[in-house]
């Protein structure tokens, strides 16, 4: 099973659990629909867009309300918790949640209980947790952009907004803030750097960079980093190997973008409809 | 001139030292970044020089940022505070380096938008209709919050990520989009 762990920006939402099924321009979850603009939302449509293609089981969303007072990804925390090491996830994926090192070590703790230990993919709130905790070694992939590259090079910074700024946020020092995050003990086993260039990387260095079709404006557009996180969690799901899976997903994405004819206006939900067309084209099915 | 209204006018004349290691500086621990977001408007709204940083390893309670403050005004300042009903946790004086948030600014020009970044927090905007069109990264659960009150809303009449946001990356986003108001209004 792939299951993603996130949050929606709603205070009233409580815990919504189960399926995630995409239908047009919206995520149902146990009945609920959702809109796709950004944030774990987007992730998910992108990876039940490619489990669609594929023919898989949809991703299992655990998501929780939360406006980042913390509530409801410590809902999240305290069900995991409990509720992992008797669980039967191939795959794991945690977004969108409020940074919190105490929660993340007891989360870390119960995967380490469940068998077989699943393939875990962290990006955004819970990859900065993972880091500050000083366990991102125990990950099999992160998935930063380049802001975020930066803030695991940075073995002081405790969150991107304390990035120090020698460190520059430019792209073009990824592959020396890939062998500075490695070097501190502050990246997963693999890294797919989100950008201008996509780059794939593990301690080793950065060993594929994708960097077409480029279109200018998807970075102005929110989500678009969320759906890659998407697309290699499916295909990774559907049995690809890590770095096959992050060059693929890296290609598909751009595609989808490509095919979306993106401005800086453009949401997220018109790139996501396209990446059916891209997955199909990537994957030559 | 009372005497409230001296330490106000001094407040409002000293300027930030360049180093937040100053030990003419105090600092203010807040349970979490809601509270520091208000207790810095309303701090600033009142001409004081403080300014959010991270605190110190020392500082073990509250949240991941802290405010600086001259420690001369602290009676002034904690009696503001306290009227606001925003008591910190700690007052205690700087005695060891801090984290300085991010600074720089990206910004790229697409021709009809520009975009802000500040940290890991992007905010787009058409420039002749001054409509927030995309917000994008961060990590934290307000982003797609703050995202969803913002776009489509006016630079001139969103809401503000200082006033509904309540975390790290909300803050970021409130620099990106002070930024981008300060570049549309040149």
């Amino acid at each position: 099973m792939l299951a993603i762990v996130g949050t929606v920006p709603n205070p009233d939402a409580g815990l919504i659990l189960g399926e995630a099924l995409f239908r047009q321009d919206r995520l149902v979850v146990d009945g609920k629909t959702l809109a796709v603009n950004r944030g774990t939302p987007a992730l998910l449509g992108a990876a039940a867009a490619v489990c669609g293609v594929l023919t898989i089981p949809p991703p299992y969303a655990y998501l929780a309300g939360d406006i980042g007072l913390g509530q409801g990804s410590r809902s999240l925390y305290k069900l995991l918790t409990e509720n992992l090491p008797s669980s039967k996830i191939s795959v794991l994926v945690f977004h969108y949640l409020q940074p919190d090192v105490d929660w993340h070590n007891k989360v870390l703790f119960s995967i380490e209980e469940m068998a077989p230990r699943p393939f875990l993919i962290a990006d955004a709130g819970f990859m900065y947790a993972a880091k500050m905790s000083g366990q991102a070694p125990s990950y099999d992939l992160f998935t930063p952009d380049a802001g975020e590259l930066a803030f695991l090079a940075d073995e002081k910074a405790p969150h991107p907004f304390y990035t120090r700024g020698f460190i520059l946020h430019e792209e073009n020092c990824a592959p020396k803030h890939i062998n500075r995050a490695y070097t501190h003990e502050n990246a997963a086993k693999t890294l797919l750097v989100k950008g201008k260039t996509d780059f794939v990387a593990d301690r080793g260095g950065s060993f594929a960079s994708i960097d077409s079709p480029n279109e200018e404006a998807l970075e102005a557009i929110g989500g678009t980093g969320d759906t890659l996180t998407g697309i290699v969690s499916a295909l990774i799901h559907w049995g690809m190997e890590v770095k096959e899976a992050a060059v693929k997903a890296a290609k598909i994405n751009r595609l989808a973008g490509h095919y979306a004819c993106p401005r800086p206006d453009t949401q997220v939900i018109e790139i996501i409809e396209h990446i059916p067309k891209a997955a199909k084209e990537v994957l030559n099915l | 001139m009372s005497f409230l209204g001296w330490l106000k006018n001094k407040a409002q004349s000293q300027k930030l030292p360049d180093s937040d290691k100053a030990f003419d500086r105090g600092l203010l621990v807040f349970e979490n970044t809601t509270e520091v977001i208000r207790a810095e408007k309303l701090l600033k709204a009142q001409g004081i020089a403080v300014k959010v940083m991270g605190p110190p390893p020392s500082v073990q309670s509250g949240c991941d940022m802290v405010i600086t403050f001259p420690m001369t005004d602290a009676l002034f300042i904690l009696r503001i505070l306290e009227k606001a009903k925003l008591s910190p946790l700690q007052t205690v004086p700087v005695d060891n380096p801090l984290l300085e948030p991010v600074g720089l600014f990206h910004i790229k020009d697409f021709g009809e938008h520009l975009m802000v970044r500040a940290a890991n927090m992007k905010i787009t905007a058409c420039k002749k209709t001054r409509r927030i069109v995309n917000v994008s990264g961060g990590g934290c659960p307000d982003v797609p919050y703050l995202a969803a009150l913002m776009v489509g809303k006016s630079l001139d009449d969103t809401p503000l990520p200082r006033d509904k946001g309540h975390t790290l990356c909300g803050y970021a986003l409130q620099l990106a989009f002070e930024e981008m108001v300060r570049i549309c209004s040149q």
